[in-house]
């Protein structure tokens, strides 16, 4: 086991998260593979936008940006370009992600730019108290949708593979071990990528749609993932309320910064 | 051809703010384009790359701004440049960059507003906006050129200006200094002061990012010591209101302590910050206070109306803000009165009669039809004052 | 010499924008004198009228745009219509007889050129029309050297084309002498 404790800034805990929330969890699995990796803590950059999950950053010892709503990946994309030998990780949620920062998001996978970037999807916002967000599943309560939400949900896996992400995967909080392995090949991945983790808001969420309480919610993503194997073997309706967890995607295509570094190294000889 | 007469360009007051920035130091610049803005980054497109640095087009206005800070937080001094509608929709991260401290400059060269309004048509309609345009009590430093040569030296002086501050500046152009072509010669780099931000001499481990330098303790407006990401100062950086260590604090007074001395270190460096030009002042009763290309209309009508046995002055504001109290509260205090050109309703005027406190009358006079003011428009009103 | 205010005059494709930046460098890098150009954008910028504007001084240029001009080039009829009344009492107007059949009646002196069938027929390229112009404008006026003109547009024109653009330089001296001659 590491020892995930170097890890934090152990004198900004406890964290601000609810009891029951899968958001450490998540997190958890983010250091896990940062520490299989053996990266330098001078070397990470953490950034974040505004939401529960973009709270993370404040609480671990690397350089840590915690930024406006929406704008993490834009942030980070200047980070990234300024400091290309930094490993640049971007903690975000799914209002954060695939709502207010949806164009960043597109953009920064159109360009393929080196950062890996974790969602923590609790489909909702958290800290406003219980807003639906654009990964609520239609029909399901939230303090905006108070008869039920009647937009459509994104599968942000299927928009950033799409839009140019060349690493796509989707793990849950429930599975930790999984999740982590995943991120790890994120972060390794050069290139954008991204890795939906879906974790639980037993207090806005779960309490609402009487879904229970935190260990419930988890005992929902043990029975309701399934590998793209299993998938493959069940029927439409079968899948209707399953998700897919597992690497999704993997290409390998120019990746930004790299290629910015070629136009300055082409045009000191010149050409 | 002499040396001299090799170095004399006519150049484009947006081709010369390119040329500041770089003298500056800019390595890094994001943007999103907008008429009549970008012919500044079509140009850094160009030059930055063969300088090492970094050029990126953003998706959105809102991401050239993030971008610009990202990278400044990475030890690149950066700027990014736009006009009204994209001035707007940056103003969240200005107050993110003022409040984290993270210099950056910003350059809006201004059009007929608001909205969409008249793109490629001049106008001074963001004076208040480049000083309240985002939310909360920041501090604002805004400087604005009436050349082309002077948009060369102000856009090295905004670079300066935000790293020995640790604050975002804005130089507020126009479109007709945007755009227009002038005879310059530039500075050589050896004649300029080029400023970089302070960074830490402390050991990591003993580092404060929003505490003050060795020496700077007991100040209540300092400059902290900025380390660049990766440099080995881990360190939080965060939009919310933070203590002295950089993490988000609930407290009040850590707040209020925070608040006023990023004010306070705009504010108490004041007399260094602010700069006018005064022309024919020592005599004058009627003084023409002017900003931007409309200085330039003002100075024909002071020279016409001087011409004409008029005792006329001109009071150039370089720097728009912090305003310049001082001198417009001397020059009350000598003159009958003071006509405020502008294009817009009047914005700057009502600082210029506050500062005036009724020393002397002030009289606003506007333009907003697309054009800049002629000379005989505001010589006409100087002779119904004098 | 005081301040000369110039406006070229004619519609986009005829590169008036371009023949505004070469006078003032003309003034500015090659007669050591001040002078400041400025043109219209945006819509009036893509065909229709097109206008550019050089201000050369001696001394500093404080209101850096022309509002009558003493010196106005008119390109086409439509040009020479809008702004033949704006033309500075005493000044000197240039069209291009080409495109020009009526010049107004102004009070200055009118001159008319065939600017662009000189670049059609001697230089076989309607394309320095905009050129000759300026040899024609600079025979006629003075506004800057002739030294001064030829250099401004070798150093402006694209590479390969310099020997056309001084030709098409020197028939607007000519054009421009003639008409000196014959007035």
């Amino acid at each position: 086991m590491p020892d995930l404790q170097t890890y934090f800034r152990t004198e900004h805990m406890p964290t601000i998260w609810c009891a029951g929330c899968g958001h450490g969890i998540v997190l958890g699995a983010v250091l896990r593979a940062i520490d299989r990796l053996g990266l330098d803590k001078d070397r990470v950059a953490i950034v974040s936008g505004i939401g529960c999950a973009s709270r993370a950053p404040g609480y671990l010892d690397f350089n840590t940006l915690h930024t406006t709503h929406g704008r993490a990946l834009a942030f980070a994309t200047g980070l990234k370009m300024a400091r290309p030998e930094l490993k640049v990780v971007a903690v975000v949620g799914d209002g954060d992600l695939a709502a207010i920062g949806g164009n960043h998001f597109i953009h920064a996978a159109r360009r393929n730019i080196d950062i890996a970037t974790v969602c923590f999807n609790n489909e909702i916002y958290g800290m406003t108290s219980g807003q639906y967000s654009p990964m609520t599943p239609t029909t399901k309560l939230a303090t905006t949708a108070p008869y039920g939400n009647l937009e459509r949900n994104f599968d942000l896996c299927e928009l950033a593979k799409a839009a140019g992400a060349t690493f796509v995967a989707r793990g849950a909080a429930y599975y930790a071990r999984t999740l982590s392995g995943l991120i790890e090949q994120a972060i390794k991945h050069k290139g954008f990528s991204l890795v939906e983790a879906v974790s639980q808001c037993p207090t806005y969420y779960g309490r609402r749609n009487k879904l229970g309480a935190g260990a419930d919610m988890l005992e929902w993503q043990r029975t309701h993932a399934v590998t793209a194997e299993k998938a493959t073997g069940l029927s439409r309706e079968e899948m209707a309320d399953r998700f897919i967890i597992g690497k999704l995607y993997e290409a390998e295509a120019p990746e930004y910064g790299e290629e910015y570094g070629k136009l300055i190294e082409r045009l000191k000889g010149g050409r | 051809m002499s040396a001299e007469q090799s170095r004399v360009q006519l150049m484009q007051g947006n081709e010369a703010c390119v040329e500041g920035a770089l003298t500056a130091g800019c390595r890094f610049y994001a943007g999103y384009p907008i008429t009549p803005s970008t012919e500044i980054a079509e140009l850094m497109s160009e030059r930055l790359p063969r300088l090492g640095g970094k050029f990126i087009q953003m998706e959105d206005e809102i991401g050239s701004m993030a971008a610009v800070i990202g990278a400044s937080l990475g030890g690149l001094k950066a700027m990014t440049a736009t006009s009204g509608p994209g001035f707007s929709l940056k103003q969240e991260n200005i107050g993110f960059a003022a409040l984290t401290e993270v210099p950056c400059v910003i350059v809006d060269v201004q059009r007929v507003g608001p909205s969409s309004g008249q793109p490629t048509s001049p106008a001074q309609g963001d004076v208040m906006q480049a000083r309240w345009g985002t939310h909360g009590d920041h501090p604002a430093v805004v400087l604005c050129p009436w050349s082309v040569r002077e948009t060369f030296d102000l856009t090295v002086r905004a670079f300066n200006l935000a790293e020995a501050l640790r604050t975002p500046v804005i130089l507020i152009s126009d479109e007709v200094v945007a755009h227009m072509r002038e005879k310059v010669v530039l500075p050589e780099p050896s004649e300029l002061k080029v400023v970089d931000r302070p960074r830490p001499t402390v050991p990591p481990a003993a580092y404060k990012p929003y505490g003050p330098a060795p020496g700077d303790e007991g100040r209540d407006d300092y400059v902290p010591p900025m380390a660049d990401f990766g440099s080995g100062y881990r360190y939080h950086v965060t939009g919310l209101f933070h203590g002295e260590d950089g993490f988000p604090t609930g407290d009040g007074e850590k707040s209020a302590a925070l608040l006023r001395r990023i004010n306070a270190k705009v504010e108490h460096r004041r007399a260094d910050i602010v700069q006018v030009e005064r022309e024919a002042l020592d005599d004058a009763e009627v003084v023409v206070v002017a900003y931007g290309s409309t200085a330039r209309s003002a100075l024909r009508a002071v020279r016409d109306a001087r011409a004409q046995g008029i005792k006329a002055g001109l009071l150039r504001l370089i720097t728009l803000w912090p305003f310049a109290d001082e001198a417009v509260r001397e020059v009350a205090g000598r003159a009958k009165v003071l006509i405020v050109p502008e294009m817009n309703l009047g914005q700057m005027s009502r600082e210029v009669e506050r500062a005036a406190h009724g020393a002397a009358r002030v009289v606003p006079v506007s333009r907003v039809d697309n054009e800049l003011f002629t000379p005989d428009e505001i010589l006409a009103r100087i002779r119904e004052e004098a | 010499m005081a301040r000369v205010e110039i406006r070229l005059s004619g519609e986009g494709g005829q590169g008036v924008i371009l023949a505004g930046i070469i006078l003032a460098e003309a003034a500015a890098i090659f007669d050591g004198k001040n002078a400041i150009q400025t043109q219209s954008y945006g819509p009036e910028s893509r065909g229709g009228a097109s206008k550019s504007e050089v201000v050369v001084d001696e001394g500093d240029i404080d209101y850096p745009e022309v509002r009558r001009p003493d010196i106005l080039l008119a390109l086409t009829q439509e040009a020479c219509d809008k702004y033949a009344s704006s033309l500075a009492p005493g000044g000197t107007l240039v069209t291009d007889e080409t495109f020009v059949q009526s010049p107004p009646k102004v009070d200055g002196q009118v001159y008319s050129a065939g600017i662009t069938k000189i670049a059609r027929e001697k230089l076989g390229k309607e394309i320095v029309a905009n050129i000759v112009a300026l040899g024609v404008l600079v025979a006629l006026t003075g506004v800057v050297s002739s030294e001064a003109i030829e250099r401004a547009v070798l150093s402006r024109v694209p590479r390969g084309t310099e020997d056309l653009n001084r030709r098409a330089l020197q028939e607007g001296f000519t054009a421009g002498e003639t008409i000196l001659h014959r007035v």
